[in-house]
């Protein structure tokens, strides 16, 4: 590292430092920003939106998917789009914000806990966040610390442990507080650094159409373990019905893109602004931010098989040796300038560490508020903040130790973990929470015994589903195997060659859990709601702000 | 066109274009738009002293 990037480096932490003592004085927390902070702009507010949202996982994690799948990954960004950010502001955004007013309502399981008048609901939804919100945010560290040992040729687990490190003192000295100059700053290198990635991508390439193009007539250079798998070039679908098809489109498409409604850490976000009008305002900065960063991400990491081909005579997967998250790193640091990395990198960490403090905050308080407090009646000996602290601990160290085992196990097999162990997050939130949720926020039909129904089966089935039917997760869970003696319920051995299971087109053991677990969550919720005892209509009156 | 020649992906390419442009819209439309619904005052204090003492726990 030369002695000007030092000094941008010392710089950059100077400001941050500077910015996150500023926001931490004035506007230390949401509920500040709520009651009196009237004068903060809604263009910070919406860029410490999209700082919270996009991480390293979307960037090096999905990026680097898009090295191995191509640029179908835009659909992806279109989701983002679309339901992340407009229908999520317009549609569930109000209703969240006033329907946790009027429950006092601070997380998610309490809201809906309060809604439907259940601490078991409260309590389980806490369980299911808390037991699975680590592999997520395992994700996000697994993308920082390939980065970091990218950049600074470290051995994985040293950048890993040096990472986990900060990030547990950066917890504990306060940075678990939502600081939004600081993320709006963050924001701001990210749009800046993506905008100048797609530029000097697309001008290094000879222009848009020249750049695609090249990718488009690599299509034979898929390497064949590709596609055999239905892979049939980066500026190209998968085929239809073959196990890459499924993979983009039911888990990584539809899981992330569907998932993000019922995000407990989003739908927080809701209730934490001062009006409808931040709401509104979100919406165009929050879409051009996910579309410069996602879409960018996306075409670039499947636009790097062009630069390899050409400097290495290799496509991306195969020059960063079956290492996915491995791919965006390493195009940056051999296609761009030196300031450009380094530059990038602060981002990534910075984006990575706001993302995480979010998810440790939803862990501590799922746990202690949520599941001690409020489900087990222990609030008044101190238990709840005991466990806060306790689980904001253990998340970090399961967190920790899952991107560990994650990486020695996948992480040179040419599988995308960073935007799998996302996606499965994702896809089990949104069939275990978003017909409850979607209930919650508009139906006046939608019973306790319904809500209770469709996100047990929505989350029991979604783990049924990945333990012994899809191939992926089952193969590597091992469980299935031990018990049935194959890696998937849904392949048998007929003349020692392995059948999958299929009707038309769908080969069960590819299909995501999402595209059945959701639509049975929705009938269950439905079906039960229909035969159990109705919510009183005052408690729905107070809910749903209809004053009788 | 572009270069690509799957048209699913190129529908792609166009929707991410098309949907920023769609929030961008809205936003120069809504930018003053409240809801419709106001909760008191009272209610909005409430909630954010509790919230306050969530965050001190942490």
């Amino acid at each position: 590292m030369s002695i000007w990037m030092m000094i941008i480096v010392v710089a950059y932490l100077c400001v941050i430092g500077y910015l996150g003592f500023r926001g931490f004085k004035t506007t230390k927390s949401a509920t500040d920003y709520m009651l009196g902070g009237r004068s903060v702009h809604p263009y910070v507010m919406a860029m410490s939106y999209g700082a919270t949202f996009i991480s390293t996982s979307a960037i090096v994690g999905f990026g680097g998917a898009a090295g191995v799948f191509g640029m179908g990954l835009l659909w992806l960004t279109v989701m983002n789009i679309f339901i992340g950010i407009f229908i999520a502001f317009w549609v569930f955004g109000g209703r969240t914000r006033r329907m946790g007013l009027r429950l006092d309502a601070h997380t998610f399981p309490e809201l809906l806990g309060r809604r439907f008048q259940s601490r078991f609901i409260q309590g389980a939804v806490a369980i299911i966040i808390f037991l699975f919100i680590p592999l997520y945010a395992s994700a996000v560290l697994i993308g920082a610390a390939k980065y970091i040992s990218s950049q600074f040729s470290v051995d994985y687990n040293v950048a890993l442990f040096v990472f986990s490190v900060i990030i547990a003192l950066y917890v504990v000295m306060g940075g678990i507080k939502g600081v939004m100059y600081t993320d709006a700053l963050q924001g701001t290198i990210m749009l800046f650094g993506m905008t100048a990635l797609l530029i000097m991508t697309y001008v290094k390439m000879g222009g848009v159409t020249a750049a695609h193009q090249s990718l488009t007539d690599m299509a034979a250079l898929v390497p064949e373990k590709l596609q055999a798998g239905g892979h049939q070039g980066w500026t190209s679908m998968p085929k239809f019905g073959a196990p890459s098809w499924w993979v983009l489109v039911s888990t990584i498409i539809m899981g992330v893109g569907i998932g993000v409604l019922a995000q407990p850490q989003l739908a927080v976000r809701y209730m934490t602004v001062k009006s409808g009008k931040e709401l509104n305002r979100a919406i165009p900065i929050g879409g051009v931010f996910i579309m410069m960063v996602t879409g960018v991400a996306y075409v670039v990491g499947a636009l790097s098989n062009v630069h390899f081909q050409q400097t290495l005579g290799k496509v991306s997967i195969v020059a960063a040796k079956g290492d996915v998250e491995a791919i965006i790193p390493m195009y940056l640091q051999s296609a761009m300038p030196e300031w450009f990395s380094i530059l990038f990198m602060l981002t990534l960490i910075s984006a990575a560490m706001s993302t995480l403090s979010s998810q440790f905050h939803v862990m501590g308080t799922s746990l202690g508020r949520d599941l001690v407090e409020e489900s087990m009646g222990r609030k008044n000996n101190g238990g709840g903040v005991l466990a806060t602290r306790g689980a904001v601990f253990v998340g970090i160290l399961i967190s920790v130790y899952l991107s560990y085992i994650i990486e020695l196990k996948f992480g040179k097999t040419g599988t995308s973990i960073v935007a799998r162990g996302t996606a499965i997050f994702f896809g089990l939130c949104a069939c275990a929470f978003l017909p409850m949720y979607v209930g919650a926020l508009w139906s006046r039909s939608i019973t306790k015994a319904g809500a209770i129904a469709g996100m047990l089966s929505g989350s029991v089935f979604s783990l049924f589903w990945m333990v012994f039917i899809q191939e992926k997760a089952s193969s590597a869970l091992l469980l299935c195997n031990r018990l049935f003696g194959t890696r998937s319920l849904a392949i048998h051995l007929v003349d020692g060659k392995e059948v999958f299971s299929s009707m038309g087109p769908i080969v069960w053991a590819y299909v995501d859990p999402l595209m059945i677990g959701l639509p049975l969550s929705v009938l269950m919720t439905v079906a039960v709601s229909c035969f159990s005892k109705k919510t009183a209509e005052d408690h729905l009156d107070r809910c749903m702000g209809t004053k009788s | 066109m572009l270069g690509i020649e799957d048209p699913w992906v190129v529908l792609g390419y166009f929707l991410c274009i098309i949907c920023t442009l769609i929030c961008l819209v809205w936003g120069a439309f809504k930018w003053n738009v409240d809801d419709t619904v106001q909760e008191p005052e009272e209610e909005i204090s409430h909630w954010a002293e509790e919230e306050n003492r969530v965050e001190a726990e942490l």
